[in-house]
């Protein structure tokens, strides 16, 4: 393991915004670094066939992840629910890339165990609840595991993510208004990265903002620039001390942009070219990098060197995970209740499939 | 005649009764400028104009509810679930506010909601699922699935001509799987309510619908191959209302009867299918009527899990043997 940088910049760095440590900065270039990098290795295995069902990019959305997952205390168990390019907010809440890798590959040591695909697995110990593909579903949920934090004077927060499609969900109204009436220690991070598959959000939603909403609610409203990691966790941390000191529901808006399509096969047709090459100059990772450099926060060596080991991890992993097997056949049956422990055998099925 | 694919049929029978009818209109998520997710709208938006091919916001319960609203003022819906699972978010709309209008309050409701439907296609639990049990119990809903091409344009034409909510279920694995010559002119229409002898037999009958006339289809070639037996599969087209009369025919002409369905077994069509045959022509039978379906499971996305909890053909050839030995 490479030692980090112990040089100092030369000239004096400015504060770090937010009440951040250096040492949290770093930490935050190894998530957003790590989701980048993960998605491009699964890319890869998707071109190749390996993963199974379709691939659901963040690309361009890493730091509104990254940002506000990080803004919660894990230490003080709280809870989030990602949603389909939430993968940088599960590796915060301790998600680990092979188990990214196992589930898209729909691999028999998976979360799931093949049951489920791409990033739809909970983990209570860790943390976080897996969505379904229902959109809006977990905003209910969530308002439901913020509850029993609230019914027993336990002092954790919640988060879940909605797009600025999943905000036109019934469940979606249902579940914010329920948490804000009970007051409940929820932050409702509002993605707005431009599109619902090839909606755009004009033809989602007639406010101006998506925080307009929170109005509607009666819940508190707040916004930051999604691209820009330290706004992000700036906004969503004042959400979270919020909830905490039992100031209810916050609805923070993250306004960002969906570089590639709704998922892998999609070309994006419906998008303009300017459009792209725009927010292709904005790239939240290479800003933040830029911009711990540019601060003096942290050096090229140290930087060069999170990447490396970055690198190693995921090659690790993929060959790790290429080699497993799927899972056995038969074991589908299990687990569909407590009680009993497996689903009926069809007759007409020898033992084993 | 020319040769269209499934997905191509259904839009060929979308796209002429929208040019037969100006009361028709098409709405549903990215179904406009995109084509939909599974391109079944391609090209309407520039033909039909967007008021008439409306991309709405992700709100299943609006789409229906406001075709349903749309329809009693003498307009002809045609709402799409992006897939057919996220139909669970209109059901209420569909069971209480569609289904009873008729009944309730004399209201006219003819709405056609579409989608697709089915695995196979590695999708995972919650895009793959087959939602017509859950419909089948609700009076007030007819409910289609095609399982050709020409029946795809047939019974799209038919639900949109139809006086009543029409739910039609379209299985995306054979969007473009499969291929049939169509004339080109002419009005193609398949009478709802009615069955049809997809092969014709006389020593065990296959029920089925949808996707799953392909694998009775594929089982009814081996059985005469290796055991030569003469196998008739009936393609039910339509679940609701159901070809009594078909089902009764078959079962009068074979006296062995199963029943191949891809969603799960409690509580499936099958059950129904399997009271109706006891009750109008128990006396026809010469052995147990079988079903062959899904697992009672979730569908899994893993190849290996899905392959086991779907019925496949070696099941339906396995149980036609069973049942033959009567
Ligand atoms: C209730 C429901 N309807 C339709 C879909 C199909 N669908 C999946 S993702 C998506 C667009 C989601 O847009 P948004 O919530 O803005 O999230 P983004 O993809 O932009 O991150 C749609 C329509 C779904 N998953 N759930």
């Amino acid at each position: 393991m490479p030692a980090r940088s112990p040089a100092l910049p030369r000239r004096a760095a400015p504060a770090i915004p937010a009440g951040l440590r250096r040492e949290q900065l770093l930490e935050l270039y190894h998530y957003v670094r790590l989701t980048r990098s993960l998605e491009e290795r699964l890319a890869n295995l998707y071109r190749q066939g390996k993963v199974i069902g379709g691939l659901f990019r963040s690309l361009g959305q890493e730091a509104d992840s990254v940002g506000s997952a990080y803004a919660l205390d894990r230490s003080a168990g709280d809870f989030l629910s990602p949603l389909i390019r939430n993968l940088g907010s599960m590796l915060v809440q301790g998600a680990e890339p092979l188990a990214i890798l196992r589930q898209y590959m729909a691999k028999a040591a998976s979360p799931s165990r093949g049951r489920e695909l791409n990033i739809h697995f909970g983990d209570l110990e860790k943390g976080y609840i897996g969505q379904i593909s229902h959109l809006g579903d977990m905003v209910p949920v969530m308002a439901g595991v913020t509850l029993s934090f609230k019914m027993r004077g336990e002092r954790r927060v919640g988060l879940v993510y909605v797009g600025d499609g999943a905000m036109s969900t019934g469940t979606f109204h249902e579940g914010i208004n329920f948490a804000a009436v009970q007051r409940l220690p929820l932050v409702v991070v509002a993605e707005q990265n431009g599109y619902a598959y090839s909606t755009p959000v004009r033809k989602q939603t007639a406010v101006e903002r998506l925080v307009d909403k929170a109005a509607a609610y009666g819940v508190h409203g707040d916004s930051a620039d999604g691209n820009d990691l330290l706004a992000v966790y700036a906004v969503t941390k004042r959400a979270v001390d919020r909830a905490r000191a039992g100031e209810g529901v916050t609805l923070v808006e993250l306004r960002t942009y969906r570089r590639k399509g709704h998922a892998e096969h999609d070309d994006q047709s419906y998008v303009p070219e300017e459009e792209l090459a725009y927010w292709a100059r904005n790239d939240p990772v290479d800003a933040y990098r830029r911009q711990l450099e540019e601060s003096g926060w942290a050096g090229p060596e140290e930087l060069l060197a999170a990447e490396a080991r970055i690198d190693e991890e995921l090659d690790r992993a993929v060959a790790l995970a290429e080699a497993e097997p799927f899972p056995e056949p038969e074991s589908a049956l299990d687990g569909v209740c407590a009680g009993p422990p497996a689903a009926e055998r069809p007759w007409y099925r020898g033992r084993g499939g | 005649m020319a040769e269209v694919t499934y997905l191509e049929a259904l839009r060929q029978g979308l796209r002429e009764e929208m040019r037969r009818d100006e009361r028709v209109f098409i709405l549903g998520e990215d179904v406009g400028a995109y084509g939909g997710a599974f391109k079944v709208t391609e090209g309407f938006y520039e033909e039909f104009g967007e008021a008439r091919v409306i991309d709405t916001p992700i709100s299943e319960a609006a789409i229906v509810g406001a075709a349903a609203g749309a329809a009693h003022m003498g307009l002809r819906p045609v709402a799409e679930m992006q897939f057919i699972d996220f139909i669970s978010c209109a059901y209420d709309m569909l069971t209480n506010y569609v289904a009873t209008a008729r009944y309730r309050a004399g209201l006219p409701t003819p709405i056609v909601v579409r989608g697709p439907c089915g695995g196979y296609v590695r999708g995972g639990p919650f895009h793959s699922q087959n939602p017509e049990a859950a419909f089948l119990h609700t009076p007030g809903l007819k409910i289609v699935c095609p399982a050709t091409a020409r029946d795809a344009k047939g019974l799209i034409k038919a639900a949109i001509r139809d006086d009543d909510p029409v739910l039609y279920f379209e299985h995306k694995f054979l969007y473009r799987r499969i291929k049939e010559a169509l004339p080109e002119d002419g009005d193609l229409l398949t009478p709802i309510g009615k069955a049809r002898i997809a092969r014709e037999g006389r020593d065990l009958s296959i029920i089925t619908y949808s996707a799953m006339v392909w694998k009775a289809l594929e089982a009814a070639e081996i059985l005469e191959r290796e055991d030569g037996l003469a196998v008739e599969v009936l393609d039910l087209r339509t679940l609701v209302p159901m070809d009594d009369d078909a089902i009764v025919a078959t079962v009068e002409k074979t006296n062995k009867v199963m029943i191949v369905h891809e969603d799960t077994r409690t509580g499936g069509v099958a059950g129904e299918i399997a009271a109706r045959i006891n009750e109008r022509a128990f006396e026809w039978l010469d052995g147990p009527v079988l079903r062959v379906t899904a697992a009672d499971v979730p569908l899994p996305y893993a190849p290996t899990l899905e392959d086991y909890v779907l019925p496949q053909t070696a099941d339906v050839v396995a149980v036609a043997r069973r049942l033959a030995a009567y």
